[in-house]
């Protein structure tokens, strides 16, 4: 195989990503055609692909399906909110925020990784998912603490010597704050992936039983990628709680959030970096900006939605809901059917990781359990 | 929290633990749904408690069809609620049954041969799917179920007398009679007797099903190894269907009973009992159907003595923090068996 060099397209996607602020005209044209200033909402979207990629080095990698990467994500905002806002005494500023919000992840993915990486895939995945619920029942019910569903706020934002920045007002700072971390994270795993960790990780996803025979520690090894993992997602929560000042309301850390991120990877492609890029973006432009926008030209054409009732026939009426009449109603039904069939169809995502490709082209499991309409 | 040395409340421990038991055979029907269909296709099917949710909405539209409303319910005649009831429990899980085997065709059988966590990610989907369907089915608030079995108890025992504590009180007078007596302390009402009245037979009938016909012989040898019962001549894709629409059926029984005791119907509600659910299935061992059952029991105590010992805010993380504990601990569960991995 020849040494295949990655395509230079993120490079360029990360300079159109660098200089579009610098066209200030662009986005108030956005602003003004659909109401919502694109500057603004693209630090969320680079905040969500961090947590992607997060999510990605346990879920792409190491081929463990993880179900509660938002309780990594919460506790690093919660982490970064007690840090920072003035109703604790601490009040330490971002950076030693973002330090602790990525350790205080690393650590929690470390207590949660121990006890629980031996389990199969399946049940690993639902405690996951059970810690992730533990976590928001435990942020929304330790109320001395985490101030319950009121979230603690306000959260400062970053301190930079030598420059006054304007970070309600201006998109700017906090656009090549979150880019910054963004390009950081993902050179960071591209790193990774070609060193001796990265190989092994994909050794394990292949086949645990082969990679443990050939002498990988795989039980270490997975507890390394659970805790990147959720060191990472505690780096992204931080950057989350501060963009938007505060921790806000702990559901924002539950598992719709998990299954969101793991859309996006399914969506884009898993293990593949740019694949998980692609997904983020895409589900992120129809969660926030396609479906908000949609629903208020909607809005504006029929009137605001109201249940409808249609006669069908003998006097047999069918009522339809309010959700229904919304673009924004139908989103569980778009991530399920996405899901379905993209699981179907593409089950390396729109982007492929070469090497996921190429697991899945070879037939890997034994002839005797497929289908030929019924034998017997 | 009550001070350590002050006299104990037994009789709030019984009640306790009653209703833990009722809530409890509730989770176990649910339970046994996924942990059948754990056993013979090792699918975690992440969609069962929404299954389970769509079949409450169908007895609320059954009901809807005879003009019985929260409000209305009281003034409906004997015959009207008996044919209501009657219809749900034909209805809703011929319906849930149906639905499984549908989404078991289209969705989990083109994905069998696929890597395990594929058809996991699907199950997620459907959920969603299913979730959406709620949505637009009932609304995004929660729905009041019209209480039939208070209006039925009423034709058949009279007006429940006021008793002596609640008398003048109008939100007493809805509650469901102690059959105990009205001056009991603990409390046994119709709904403790539905509950068990249904899935008891249910857990019965299932237990002869499997043990004693062809079909379930055949599920089992599937569930051992579906290659070897394949070339023993079974249908193993019938089965599988089979063994969804059993399945499907239980989740609709549960809909039924869990409409009528816990009058509230909401889209949400299929995550929440299903992850009880499904944490029932596993801390009896996966893809045992007596441990579906114990467990169900177990984590119907657990919920109930935690809500009224601990807190009711904490007795949704208790549920997770013992899914965790036993996964760690004993991850093939109280009554499973340890599976060797294959090579």
């Amino acid at each position: 195989m020849k040494p295949t060099y990655g395509p230079s397209w993120p490079l360029a996607l990360l300079l159109v990503c660098a200089l579009y602020p610098l066209f200030p005209a662009v986005d108030t044209q956005l602003l003004r055609l659909t109401g919502r200033s694109l500057g603004d909402q693209m630090p969320t979207l680079f905040i969500f692909a961090v947590l992607a990629l997060a999510l990605n080095v346990v879920v792409g990698y190491v081929g463990i399906l993880h179900l509660g990467i938002a309780a990594f994500f919460g506790l690093g905002a919660y982490v970064t909110g007690i840090l920072t806002v003035p109703a604790y005494p601490f009040e330490m500023g971002f950076y030693v925020a973002v330090v602790a919000a990525t350790l205080v992840g690393a650590l929690f993915g470390f207590l949660i990784g121990v006890p629980t990486l031996r389990l199969r895939g399946d049940y690993l995945a639902l405690v996951t998912l059970g810690f992730g619920e533990v976590v928001r029942f435990s942020l929304r019910n330790l109320d001395a603490i985490t101030a319950g569903t009121r979230g603690l706020n306000p959260v400062p934002p970053p301190v930079v010597p030598g420059l006054s920045l304007q970070w309600e007002t201006d998109f700017r700072p906090f656009y090549y704050l979150t880019l910054l971390f963004l390009a950081g994270v993902y050179l960071l795993l591209s790193g990774l992936e070609r060193s001796r960790l990265g190989r092994a990780w994909v050794a394990i996803r292949e086949d645990e039983l082969a990679a443990n025979c050939m002498g990988l520690n795989t039980g270490r090894l997975k507890l390394a990628a659970f805790v990147l993992s959720a060191a990472l997602a505690g780096l992204a929560g931080c950057l989350y709680a501060t963009k938007y000042t505060s921790t806000g309301f702990p559901d924002a850390y539950d598992f719709n959030r998990s299954v969101f991120m793991l859309c996006c990877l399914i969506l884009g492609g898993i293990g593949s970096r740019n694949g998980v890029l692609l997904g983020v973006t895409l589900l992120f432009a129809f969660e926030y900006l396609l479906s908000p926008v949609v629903d208020e030209r909607l809005q504006a054409m029929v009137g605001p939605p109201s249940e409808k009732t249609v006669d069908l026939f003998g006097g047999y009426t069918v009522t339809f809901a309010k959700e229904m009449q919304t673009f924004a109603g139908w989103r569980l039904f778009v991530f399920g059917v996405v899901l379905i069939l993209m699981m179907r169809f593409r089950p390396a995502g729109l982007l492929p990781a070469n090497r996921v490709k190429e697991e899945l082209q070879t037939p890997a499991a034994p002839p005797v359990a497929s289908n030929d309409g019924g034998a017997a | 929290m009550p001070p350590l040395f002050a006299e104990f409340d037994w009789f709030n421990l019984g009640q306790q633990t009653i209703n833990g038991l009722q809530f409890g055979a509730l989770v176990a029907l649910i339970a046994l749904g996924y942990t059948m269909v754990y056993g013979i296709v090792e699918l975690i099917n992440f969609a069962h408690g929404d299954l389970f949710m769509l079949g409450c909405f169908l007895a609320l539209t059954v009901c809807g069809w005879f003009g019985l409303a929260d409000a209305t319910v009281a003034d409906a005649p004997l015959w009207k609620l008996a044919v209501t009831v009657g219809l749900a429990v034909v209805l809703v899980p011929l319906f849930c049954a149906a639905l499984n085997v549908g989404v078991d065709r289209m969705v989990y059988r083109p994905l069998r041969t696929a890597p395990k966590l594929a058809p996991l990610v699907s199950a997620i989907g459907v959920s969603f799917v299913f979730m959406n369907v709620g949505l637009f089915w009932g609304g995004s608030q929660s729905v009041d179920f019209p209480k039939v079995l208070e209006a039925s108890e009423a034709h058949v025992l009279g007006d429940p007398p006021p008793s002596a504590a609640t008398a003048g009180d109008p939100t007493e007078q809805k509650k469901t009679r102690n059959l105990l007596g009205p001056n009991s302390k603990l409390e046994i009402t119709s709904r403790h007797l539905l509950v068990f009245g249904v899935t008891v037979p249910l857990m019965i009938a299932l237990t002869l099903f499997v043990k004693r016909t062809t079909t379930g012989r055949a599920m089992r040898a599937v569930a051992q190894n579906p290659a070897a019962a394949r070339l023993m001549g079974i249908n193993t894709d019938r089965v599988i269907a089979i063994t969804f629409a059993i399945g499907g059926a239980l989740a609709g029984f549960g809909s039924v009973v869990y409409t009528l005791t816990i009058n509230s119907v909401n889209y949400q509600m299929g995550f929440q009992n299903g992850l009880y659910a499904f944490t029932a299935a596993v801390l009896g061992g996966i893809g045992n159907i007596p441990g579906a059952v114990l467990g169900g029991l177990v984590i119907g105590l657990v919920r109930s003595l935690g809500s009224a010992y601990i807190g009711e805010t904490w007795s949704g993380a208790l549920i997770f923090v013992v899914l965790i504990v036993i996964l760690v601990f004993r991850p093939t569960g109280l009554l499973g068996s340890r599976v060797r991995e294959k090579v």
